[in-house]
């Protein structure tokens, strides 16, 4: 079995289930014969034909008000959004509608959609094509909110998002899109979405992320074990729901947690597991808690976009900042 | 250099506001006593379900309210010139075309009355509910073609909206999304003259709101939206085409909302008596009860006893309506999700107990 990179388990995972479901279909900008800016849909097109791989417009409205209907009417359409930048004009579709049809209707119709966003920053991008912001769809009752963060995962929870009957939103992080190569069985075997996975057990600081920084998390842990500290590291990978009884566990051994996200500080995802460990794990904790983030700003331009994003530097720091409490 | 495209809207109409004939070409069905009186009944039972639901809401005994008065023709000829199969999108005071698809005139008063439950309606369980963001439902129901197109099913989306909602994105997006892919879609533009406060011509230059297909590659066709033999013929017309694969139309369906928006509006402050006045001349049962008597097909005798009918059938709506519980508390957690996630079901369970203190 060959190596592949995780956006190349995507496409693995789209391709799996447009061959076992009659009703999935792809549709989105440039997804036909161009595969996909970022080409996830390469391929897809020749095994599946134009009636299953579908160019659409370039309207962004368009692209999440067809789904809607389409997932209304019993097919289950993966819509991809171009870019982060580019998707609040689908956002009326997602919250007004996708996230409310089964409620609304008392289960009469229901919405089972993914919406693909590639998400973040660190590519050297143009402006708008860097943004993450989960933190919009985690508050929005009725939507699962997911980030892989590796091959093996995106491809796991991939399988479960276009499987679930539910809305799913799936942020990827497109900086790590062909960061590296694992092998990833295509066994059909999906992954839960209400779980967090433990990446590096450890048992002095618990460092929660997701996403493209759990590569400078994973880089932040090695780091503190030449200095001698054992750091957990947990990626979250489904944000909404939370898997906070895994978070707590890690906090009961360590008493200390650093959480790292891209997205801005303020009300970004890292303050709900913030909140849940005031809430659930005070007397767990002999630290106060550290957030390393993007800061209240919007991610600059290229040149400075990594002075903005989450640095092993500053996770270190932070890490040890819970350390020197005793 | 030969460039350039002209078009032009055609205007449907058989009866005029006096309801004279004005086109002898009349479609089949308003040949036919038993047709053309059923329409005349259905037009008649929503607006005496209309004037109850009022009623309703000013005695406090059903929330904001979206009249349906004056819409009867659109409303009905909607949904007469469906068949069950097709999908509709409706807006939210679409009432008269979801009756004649099963949806009980209890399940309207149990969504303004602030019950979820009126969603899950008596009529086709595939047509979509209520829509009040303006113009989304429009994609939906483009959404739904393409399905049927994908599926190869014989079936219609039909999606309506208002003046107003033809300056939404969505609306545009929607035509445009039924031309590209060649849909079968069919979108009515019920043009009312007013969306709340602001009048037609604020909402567009554009000289029709049919029109607006035009640059979506869409047949166009306004219609006297008063005129309930147009309107019926009209969306027979749109469906049959979408139906045998000649693609989307979109229809304008002239009328006049003689209600306020809603009930927390007030027209008052933006129109004038005079223009309403006007409207009530041009208003759609009035004119086909002419032509009825007219042809010797309808009697006030008659009228009397399909009215005493009407009300009977609402009184005993509305009495299922009030006596209908409410939902237990937990119902706001039990539809979110196919399976409840544990961080919902802990809030359920916090407000059951919360309840049972």
């Amino acid at each position: 079995m060959a190596a592949i990179t995780l956006i190349e388990a995507l496409t693995q995972a789209m391709a799996h289930e447009l061959r076992t479901d009659a009703n999935v279909l792809v549709l989105g900008e440039d997804v036909g014969v161009n595969g996909g800016v970022f080409r996830a849909t390469s391929g897809l097109i020749q095994e599946f034909g134009p009636e299953r791989i579908i160019d659409t417009p370039l309207d962004e409205t368009t692209i999440a008000g067809l789904s809607v209907g389409l997932a209304a009417q019993g097919m289950k359409p993966i819509a991809e959004a171009q870019f982060d930048g580019f998707m609040y004009p689908m956002v009326d579709h997602i919250i007004c509608h996708a996230a409310r049809m089964r409620h609304r209707t008392r289960g009469r119709l229901s919405c089972p959609m993914v919406l693909r966003i590639p998400w973040g920053g660190g590519i050297r991008a143009p402006e708008h094509h860097s943004e993450a912001n989960e933190a919009i769809f985690t508050n929005v009752p009725g939507l699962r909110v997911v980030m892989p963060s590796s091959p093996q995962r995106a491809y796991g929870l991939l399988l479960a998002a276009i499987r679930d009957p539910d809305p799913v939103v799936f942020f990827e992080p497109k900086r790590i899109y062909r960061q590296y190569k694992e092998e990833v069985p295509d066994d059909g075997e999906a992954l839960p979405l209400d779980v967090c996975f433990v990446l590096r057990d450890g048992g002095d600081v618990t460092l929660v992320t997701w996403g493209a920084q759990v590569k400078e998390t994973l880089e932040a842990a090695d780091a503190l074990a030449k200095e001698g500290i054992s750091a957990e590291v947990i990626d979250v990978a489904t944000l909404k729901p939370l898997d906070f009884d895994t978070i707590h566990e890690s906090v009961k051994k360590t008493g200390r947690c650093v959480i790292v996200h891209e997205a801005p500080r303020t009300a970004g995802f890292g303050a709900e597991v913030a909140a849940q460990l005031a809430e659930k794990a005070m007397f767990d904790l002999v630290a106060p808690v550290e957030r390393v983030t993007g800061y209240d700003t919007h991610i600059p331009l290229f040149r400075l976009e990594m002075k903005y994003l989450p640095s092993v530097d500053r996770i270190v720091t932070a890490a040890k900042r819970t350390l020197a409490v005793s | 250099m030969d460039s350039g495209v002209r078009f032009e809207i055609d205007y449907l109409q058989y009866l005029d506001a006096e309801g004279r004939v004005v086109n002898p070409d009349l479609p089949d069905f308003a040949k036919d006593r038993g047709q053309l009186t059923g329409l005349y009944k259905d037009m008649l039972k929503v607006r005496c379900f209309d004037t109850k639901a009022v009623a309703l809401q000013r005695t406090g005994k059903l929330g904001t309210y979206a009249s349906s008065l004056g819409h009867e023709a659109t409303h009905i000829g909607i949904g007469s010139g469906m068949q069950l199969d097709d999908v509709l999108a409706p807006s939210y005071r679409e009432y008269g075309a979801q009756f004649v698809r099963g949806v009980k005139p209890r399940e309207v008063l149990l969504y303004w009355g602030g019950d979820e439950r009126g969603n899950d309606f008596s009529g086709p369980a595939h047509d979509f509910a209520w829509c009040v963001p303006i113009g989304t439902q429009c994609l939906h129901a483009a959404g739904a073609a393409l399905a049927f197109k994908l599926r190869k099913e014989p079936r219609v989306a039909v999606a309506c909206v208002g003046d107003g909602g033809s300056s939404k994105t969505d609306t545009n997006a929607a035509i445009n999304a039924a031309g590209a892919y060649g849909l079968p879609f069919v979108l009515c533009i019920i043009n009312n003259q007013w969306a709340i406060s602001v009048p037609r011509n604020a909402q567009t230059g554009a000289q029709t709101l049919a029109q607006k297909g035009v640059a979506g590659g869409l047949e166009c066709l306004q219609v006297d939206g008063n005129d309930i033999i147009a309107v019926k013929a009209a969306v027979e017309y749109a469906v049959k085409r979408a139906r045998h694969g000649h693609g989307g139309t979109v229809l304008e369906l002239v009328t006049y909302r003689l209600g306020d928006h809603t009930t927390a509006d007030d027209a008052r402050r933006y129109r004038d008596d005079e223009q309403v006045k006007q409207a009530w001349q041009r208003e759609p049962i009035k004119r086909l009860k002419h032509y009825l008597m007219l042809q010797g097909w309808w009697d006030e005798d008659l009228e009397a006893a399909w009215i005493a009918e009407c009300n009977a059938w609402v009184d005993a709506e509305v009495d299922a309506y009030l006596a209908t519980p409410v939902q237990p508390v937990e119902a706001m957690f039990d539809y979110l999700y196919a399976e409840p996630p544990h961080d919902v079901a802990e809030q359920r369970a916090q407000v059951l107990a919360l309840e049972k203190r």
